[in-house]
């Protein structure tokens, strides 16, 4: 069963999981923690007649993450097609 | 399978369909004059009528169907169904008027508790749906080994889910006892039937499908006042875009309102009392005598003029009220004068963040937001109740996407919020701030009644301050049709969408509970080779006895329940993120690496939480426990230590100790790749 060429598959796999994942917690942490550090200052400006700061903490940050989690499991569903290792379920 | 969802979708269309037919119904009956009473008890026995029905058609004897729903829910009705489970009685009645009083503060809620759902997309559905099995202790217990992790893990399940169904049942018996004039106990054991008919016979399947419902019932009754607000004031009833606006005549109401001369004699005189309380505590026990010989010249005054005696015995209570010995005199007079000084604060703008009047000030309350922040996504991410839903999707690619699915419709709910909460205030500064006391709407002495609204006239204008005025949190949501003058139909709506939004909380929380009982401790632990019927005769029974002790605990109103609450999220995110992501991402993480990490880290955030809440333990004989907070973080935020420590803690004890066995290194392999 355990073929070098399914090692590698499965090495590959996990190595771009990995990035992703990073990628987009890295998109996280900005949303969440570096725009809430500097929302004092972000309310400065105006965003559809809401303060930045005040927006990014009650609206933005919210549909980032729903896109986040989306891109996320749009970009898994390739990749495991690509590696051909997805679950069929049952 | 797609036929299968084309039914569910087809079920779920009429019942949304029929539930609004339901409101026009009541609305055109209470037009032709049906008592306000009668529309509560229909909302109120219709729901749960509706409830206890998906709860009996659903039930089943099967173990898979019990723990899991069969595995076979798709990923967008899983979602609906985290929707509701997530969705709390604090999220559904507490969340908008928490909004209302903390401005940008309380958006912390908002952002943490949807934040934590990306974490549980990235780093734990998908994993936990391919490793598939019924709990969250089974996970540390199978990725760990032995029965250690999996015990420290039921210990923590349990602590937590307890406190937060206790809180749920609190909130279903709030309901009931206001909207339906049941008495408060029972509105718990009426709430109590309602959870118990639907999970006691069909386990996570029929909370499934009833969270589904009750997920439709939430979200329209969240959103339908709101959406009337925001027609009333702005012509357009899509509040979530529409505040923007409304934010900016707030801003411009406020610049006025702070400085009127009325608000500013109001706050000098609170401040003023506040002054005097301190001094009557530094002068401690003279003052107390003082204050009751006060009273007794008083009382001897009035007998001498042969005053009324209703004065005299009036003047008598209040000298019985005084606190009895010093301590408790400190102990009371140190509440009100933190009362008086939070009235003499000047109100801060709504969009302002981290308001202070020193540098310092606001730093501090920069660094609390984001602790605070942390604390709610790390334990939205370690909840078992919301984690065990995963598992019930049929591929882990519909796990994936079930996160996304239960993100969106939760934030139907959290766009809504903010919005409530700016509405809301815009409402009450300009229609009810500066009224005359004798001419104050009906609503605000019902709603005095039962305490959650109150004024004090500490000026003697006749006329209401925003300072005079406190409002409970509560009452934003709870209140707001009455405030914004709609039809009482609206107001038996929101209180069937906080009871869906309670119920559902509970039945999640309480299958959790029964399942680390029956599942890990009977099954996997005491009895292995128990028959699949004796499981579920077993786990049935569980449920039962912690439903009436939640119920029992819920009916004694404990006061800090709210605080227990935010507690155990901290108290999750220390005991268990660690160990779960470090599970999974971490090959080298081995038993007893978890077993110290877990334990660590839920003290560590126990230890800091007593250290600042409580003062003496009697019966421990430990004497001014208080300390000072570390670097000024609040209680609520105790688990930016634990989650540090326990993460620390699993770094060093798994690296100072051999590395986990062969199977276990396969195992982790086994959970990363969806199939092979």
């Amino acid at each position: 069963m355990k073929t070098p060429e399914l090692e590698q598959r499965k090495q590959r796999y996990w190595l771009r999981n990995r990035q992703l994942t990073l990628a987009l917690l890295l998109i996280w942490v900005l949303v969440t923690y570096v725009a809430s550090y500097f929302a004092d200052s972000l309310n400065g400006f105006s965003f559809f007649g809401f303060p930045l700061g005040f927006y990014m903490a009650a609206q933005g940050s919210l549909i980032i993450y729903v896109l986040v989690v989306g891109c996320y499991a749009l970009a898994m569903r390739r990749l495991e097609k690509k590696y051909g290792i997805e679950d069929q379920g049952g | 399978m797609s036929t299968f969802s084309q039914q569910l979708r087809r079920y779920y269309s009429w019942y949304t369909c029929g539930f609004l037919a339901l409101i026009g119904t009541l609305a055109f009956l209470e037009y032709q004059g049906m008592p306000a009473r009668w529309i509560g008890y229909v909302f109120l026995f219709f729901t749960i009528f509706l409830y206890a029905a998906i709860g009996v058609l659903s039930r089943t004897a099967d173990v898979s169907e019990y723990y899991v729903a069969g595995r076979r829910v798709p990923a967008i009705f899983n979602g609906m169904a985290t929707g509701a489970d997530w969705m709390s009685a604090a999220s559904f009645i507490g969340l908008a008027g928490t909004l209302y009083l903390a401005g940008y503060q309380g958006l912390a809620y908002v952002l943490g508790w949807t934040g934590g759902f990306v974490l549980v997309a990235l780093l734990l559905a998908p994993y936990l749906r391919r490793f598939g099995q019924y709990t969250i202790p089974d996970f540390l217990g199978a990725r760990y080994g032995g029965n250690g992790a999996r015990l420290v893990g039921v210990g923590a399940a349990i602590l937590c889910s307890f406190v937060y169904v206790v809180a749920q049942i609190y909130g279903v018996g709030l309901i009931t006892s206001r909207f339906v004039g049941l008495q408060f106990e029972v509105g718990v054991f009426v709430g109590l039937a309602g959870i118990l008919v639907c999970s006691f016979l069909g386990g996570m399947r029929a909370v499934t499908w009833t969270q589904v419902a009750q997920y439709v019932i939430l979200i329209v009754a969240y959103v339908v006042p709101v959406a009337i607000l925001s027609y009333q004031n702005t012509g357009v009833p899509v509040p979530q875009v529409m505040y923007g606006q409304v934010l900016a005549q707030v801003g411009e109401v406020e610049q006025e309102l702070f400085v009127r001369p009325g608000e500013v004699a109001a706050r000098e005189q609170y401040a003023a009392r506040a002054a005097t309380f301190r001094e009557k505590i530094e002068r401690l026990p003279v003052s107390l005598q003082e204050e009751r010989d006060a009273i007794t010249r008083r009382i001897n005054a009035l007998k001498d003029s042969d005053a009324h005696a209703r004065d005299i015995i009036a003047l008598e209570r209040q000298r019985r009220d005084l606190p009895a010995t010093p301590e408790l005199a400190r102990e009371r007079w140190l509440e009100e004068m933190r009362l008086a000084e939070e009235k003499a604060r000047a109100p801060r703008p709504h969009a302002q963040a981290y308001p202070g009047d020193t540098e310092q000030e606001r730093d501090q309350a920069r660094i609390n937001f984001l602790a605070l922040v942390f604390c709610l996504t790390i334990g939205t991410a370690a909840l078992p109740h919301v984690l065990i839903r995963y598992y019930t999707t049929p591929t882990v690619g519909q796990a994936r996407e079930s996160v996304f699915w239960s993100l969106l419709f939760i934030m139907l709910l959290y766009l809504t919020a903010p919005a409530y909460a700016v509405f809301a205030k815009f409402e009450i500064y300009t229609h009810l701030v500066n009224l005359e006391l004798d001419k104050l709407p009906a609503w605000f002495s019902a709603w005095s009644r039962v305490g959650l609204v109150s004024i004090e006239d500490i000026n003697g204008d006749g006329r209401l301050q925003l300072a005079e005025l406190s409002l409970n949190p509560d009452v934003i949501v709870l209140a707001m049709p009455e405030i914004a003058g709609m039809p009482y139909v609206i107001s038996g709506l929101v209180a069937a969408g906080g009871l869906a939004a309670a119920l559902s909380t509970a039945d999640g929380l309480l299958l959790t509970i029964t399942s680390a009982l029956s599942h890990d401790v009977y099954y996997r632990i005491i009895r292995p080779d128990a028959s699949t019927q004796w499981r579920l005769v077993i786990s049935k029974s569980l449920l039962l006895v912690v439903a009436v002790l939640a119920a029992t605990v819920a009916a004694q109103k404990p006061g800090t329940i709210l605080y227990m609450v935010a507690w155990a999220f901290s108290l999750a995110a220390s005991a268990f993120f660690p160990a779960l992501v470090l599970g999974i991402f971490w090959k080298r993480a081995n038993k007893q690496g978890a077993i110290a990490g877990m334990l660590v880290g839920g003290l560590v955030c126990l230890y800091y939480i007593v250290r600042l809440e409580v003062d003496h333990i009697a019966w421990l004989g430990l004497h001014d426990l208080r300390m000072e907070p570390w670097f000024g973080i609040q209680s609520i935020a105790a688990g930016v230590w634990g989650v540090g420590t326990g993460m620390l803690v699993i770094l060093v004890v798994s690296l100072l100790t051999p590395p986990p066995s062969r199977e276990i290194q396969e195992f982790v392999e086994s959970v990363r790749y969806p199939a092979l």
